[in-house]
């Protein structure tokens, strides 16, 4: 009886490990097959390591900075979430969390009417300080790359350091408080070596995005930036090189792992394990005056920086701007996405799009989520975990549109990807959501005691038992934002599902897209209006899966 | 224990295997009514009621596979050509012409309806692609920036290097954008292989602005856009100026843009339909070929891809006589010379332009 648990127990974890042999490594085995057949020709190609040189640098300098500059504003804010209860909160933490789903032409767009040259704060300052040319111009330069990537990323590390955070056990610091230790002291040698899994986890995700970065370098970098993922694309769509794509998807995936590895490397060295609070013992209203500035400067910082860009959004897709440059309101916007006024084919109904995405969302959640716990929990009981979490991060590290065309050549022809083309779109978004479950889930469940589930075991408790018994009442919170990323990673993603939709089942950020495809101030407007129903959902998205997960907390 | 996960792993391998080769094996049984895949871009677009006509007529379904932009989506049907996606393939243009008959992927189809397709269009003479649509990509000005300035509209690319428009155009990186490769050729036509970069070192000394791709160009850089962007010329499509007003939020008599069509300032794109070779309907591919030659369809694409019809015979909506200017003398260059030279071009001017 014992051993059939046993064996089923291994029956579930080898599941993951299927899922990603069949739709990772098989579409992409496949691509680099046809893509190393021009292979010999490529190598005599002349400059060969510039061309693969120059772009590798960049990726790598710009993703090395952007992490340190999303840690050092997602440290405060983590800090800020995970210790203060104050009104709003919920609105806040999704304001910095909205950004993720935001498809880049959109942040590009409200980033341009927010401080582009014609934008409101850049006329704003030219009319207040009487100046011929606007004083801020950081469009398509370094700085507005490295802006963007903390402005989409710094939710991640917020959320996966909160977590952590707010579950910390207090009676430590207190001891240390006792002892004399000072605020930094506690700090530096109890809370952040109790952190440091999350850290090393958010860290690596962070550097993973922005390394693998593409809408913001193309878009608001400019063409003078270019880094490893952006080269693929041009490589793949527009040179039609294949052989030279294929090495730089390679190079990206060997230094995806080869990072991941070195991060994770000495990850278990002075771990240690505690029981989590889950009480929240660590929440508190803002008491005395150094909190309450504290709390006031934060919030501004995070209204300033997150909230402002979305609100512009919500305002430009309100606004209509007349000929002599005067604003008027207007929901025709909204109205006009109902119509299909020119009988189009591939008219995307804003329903249908919701409807799609939420489809897809949810699939996506439920297969992450899943295979998400069984990996990680694997993981945890197995001996080379640091080579395999490396290695479960490289979809992470996997140019999209290499991926995109593995798909291609590995599953449409199958008569029953033919039937139901639409199932490999929550399947390529679990392929990015499922490295970002694993790798929030993995950190909580190794700081739960061993002892715990050893006890359990003792007692007779199978291990299925005792990871539904033990473990996962533990890591609630880390769950809900394992689940909480692949539910918009898979709402905005963009860059696969461009290459598998079926104009059938378009998705919101499909639709986004076309609308910004053609000139004319209404087909700006709809997409505006489009972008704004998207956050809307995911802001009610979010709040509806942190109550689901989080109501029989207290029973 | 190991040696019993690992076997587990090989068995649940293998039935995943079996599971996806047993959907492979069983081809999709003949229903009714038959099915025709058509691969194409994702800015094709076409109206409900012309697709219906067709499928109702030849009792087919029509499928229609988007892939990304036209070089992804040709290089998805070059992937695919051993066993391809779909019947027909739409979407391939002048710049990678050559490139797509060079991979054999389509077969040769004489159909009788090349004979009201004028034979500037027709550039392949086995007719294995045929010409759909064209248009024309052109620098789009804001008309009111001009008036308001009374500034004269430059009215040829020498006229770009005057110190009056300094700083005022804004083009596409030609390596990521193909409306920026399309001027880049209109450069090149116009002023040689051996003078086109001398034009660009000089385009930049009067500070031309260069973005990534359309959306930037046109939404943030373009004064005349909803972006309000600081540049007055953006480099756009002929028939821009008329969506403007076809999509204005709020009804326009005229429009606020409109093209610079001096001579080799615009460069004319041509888009052409192909049977993929391979395909087991060729019947029905004939006749959707037919089809989109035809009048009905022809007259359906300038609204819904704002392109102008291959077919002589389809007529024009209003709003692309009353809003658009044609180039007489477009540019054009031979798709072989385009096919060879592009990367050379590209980096070329990269190395002029970007450092």
């Amino acid at each position: 009886m014992r051993n059939t648990r046993r064996k089923l127990f291994y029956f579930l974890g080898a599941i993951p490990i299927v899922y990603l042999l069949v739709f990772y490594t098989l579409p992409l085995g496949i691509i680099f097959e046809k893509a190393f057949e021009g292979f010999q020709t490529l190598l005599q190609t002349s400059g060969l390591l510039q061309k693969l040189g120059r772009p590798l640098a960049f990726t790598l300098y710009q993703a090395g900075l952007s992490v340190i500059l999303t840690v050092l504003v997602g440290f405060p804010i983590a800090y800020l979430f995970s210790h203060f209860q104050f009104k709003g909160k919920k609105l806040f933490q999704a304001a910095v969390t909205l950004p993720f789903i935001l498809p880049t032409v959109v942040v590009a767009a409200a980033l341009n009417s927010l401080i582009g040259p014609g934008g409101w704060l850049n006329l704003a300052l030219m009319q207040v300080f009487d100046l011929t040319s606007p004083p801020i111009q950081i469009m398509n330069s370094l700085e507005i790359i490295l802006l963007a990537h903390i402005f989409y990323n710094t939710s991640i590390f917020v959320r996966v350091v909160g977590a952590a955070w707010a579950q910390l056990e207090t009676e430590q610091e207190q001891a240390a408080r006792t002892l004399g230790a000072g605020a930094w002291q506690r700090f530096w040698f109890i809370t952040l070596p109790l952190l440091k899994q999350s850290i090393l986890s958010a860290v690596l995700m962070v550097f993973l995005f922005d390394f693998t970065s593409f809408g913001v370098i193309l878009m608001l970098g400019g063409p003078s930036f270019s880094t490893l993922e952006v080269e693929i694309y041009l490589q793949t769509t527009q040179m039609l090189n294949l052989p030279l794509a294929g090495l730089l998807s390679v190079i990206q995936m060997g230094i995806t792992f080869f990072i991941s590895w070195f991060i994770l490397r000495d990850s278990h060295t002075g771990m240690v394990t505690f029981l989590p609070d889950i009480k929240n013992e660590r929440m508190q209203k803002a008491a005395n005056g150094k909190q309450i500035t504290l709390l006031v400067l934060l919030l501004a910082f995070i209204f300033l920086f997150f909230v402002l860009p979305e609100l512009s959004l919500f305002f430009r897709s309100f606004t209509l701007v007349e000929a002599d440059g005067t604003f008027r309101f207007t929901l025709d916007f909204y109205k006009e996405l109902f119509h299909n006024v020119h009988g189009s084919l591939f008219y995307i109904s804003p329903f249908t799009a919701l409807k799609n995405s939420l489809t897809y969302a949810l699939i996506t959640t439920l297969i992450a989520g899943l295979l998400g716990i069984i990996a990680a929990y694997g993981l945890l009981n197995t001996q080379k975990s640091k080579l395999l979490r490396a290695l479960v991060l490289l979809p992470l590290g996997t140019s999209s549109v290499t991926l995109g065309l593995g798909f291609l050549l590995a599953f449409p022809r199958l008569s029953f990807f033919q039937k139901y083309p639409q199932i490999l779109i929550p399947i390529a978004h679990t392929l990015v959501a499922l490295p970002v479950v694993i790798n929030t889930l993995y950190p909580a469940f190794a700081s739960i005691p061993a002892n715990l589930r050893a006890a359990a075991g003792n007692l007779g408790a199978s291990p299925l038992k005792v990871l539904q018994k033990i473990d996962l009442p533990l890591i609630r919170n880390s769950l809900l934002v394992g689940a909480l990323y692949a539910f918009i990673l898979s709402l905005g993603e963009f860059g696969a599902t461009s290459f598998l939709t079926r104009p059938e089942y378009p998705t919101m950020p499909t639709a986004i897209y076309r609308y910004l495809s053609l000139p004319g101030s209404l087909n700006y407007g709809q997409a505006m209006a489009m972008s704004c129903i998207l956050l809307t959902l995911c802001t009610f998205s979010m709040l509806l899966i942190e109550r689901f997960m989080l109501k029989d907390k207290r029973s | 224990m190991k040696k019993q996960i690992s076997r587990n792993v090989v068995l649940t391998a293998i039935a995943a295997m079996l599971f996806l080769s047993a959907c492979q094996s069983s081809t999709a049984e003949t229903t009714q009514p038959r099915a025709l895949t058509v691969l194409t871009h994702d800015s094709f677009a076409i109206s409900e009621a012309v697709i219906a006509q067709f499928e109702e007529e030849n009792d087919v379904k029509v499928e229609f596979i988007f892939s990304g932009d036209a070089g992804g989506a040709l290089n998805k049907v070059i992937l695919t050509k051993d066993a391809p996606l779909g019947d027909v393939f739409y979407g391939v243009d002048n710049t990678f012409l050559s490139r797509a008959l060079n991979e054999d992927i389509f077969e040769a189809y004489d159909s009788p309806l090349l004979a009201s397709i004028p034979d500037q269009f027709k550039l392949d003479d086995q007719n294995r692609v045929l010409p759909v649509d064209y248009g024309d990509v052109c620098i789009n000005y804001d008309k009111a920036y001009f008036a308001s300035n009374d500034l004269a509209v430059p009215q040829s690319l020498d006229d770009l290097l005057k110190p009056e428009y300094s700083g005022l155009l804004v083009v596409e990186n030609p390596a990521t954008s193909s409306p920026g490769l399309a001027f880049l050729l209109a450069t090149i036509a116009q002023y040689g292989e051996d003078g086109y970069l001398d034009y660009w070192r000089q385009l930049k000394d009067n500070d031309v602005t260069v973005v990534s791709d359309w959306n930037t160009a046109y939404y943030t850089n373009f004064s005349a856009s909803t972006g309000k962007g600081p540049q007055p010329m953006a480099v756009s499509y002929a028939t821009s100026p008329a969506v403007e007003v076809v999509y204005a939020a709020e009804p326009l008599d005229e429009s606020p843009t409109a093209s610079i069509v001096g001579e080799n300032t615009c460069f004319r794109q041509i888009e052409f339909v192909g049977i993929l070779k391979g395909t087991e309907n060729r019947d029905l591919a004939e006749k959707f070929v037919d089809f989109m030659l035809s009048v009905p369809f022809q007259e359906d694409i300038p609204m819904n891809m704002f392109v102008f019809p291959a077919n002589q015979d389809a007529s024009l909506p209003e709003e692309f006589v009353k809003y658009i200017q044609v180039p007489e003398s477009p540019a054009t260059l031979s798709s072989d010379l385009i096919t060879a030279e592009r990367e050379n071009w590209i980096s070329a001017w990269q190395d002029v332009v970007l450092k």
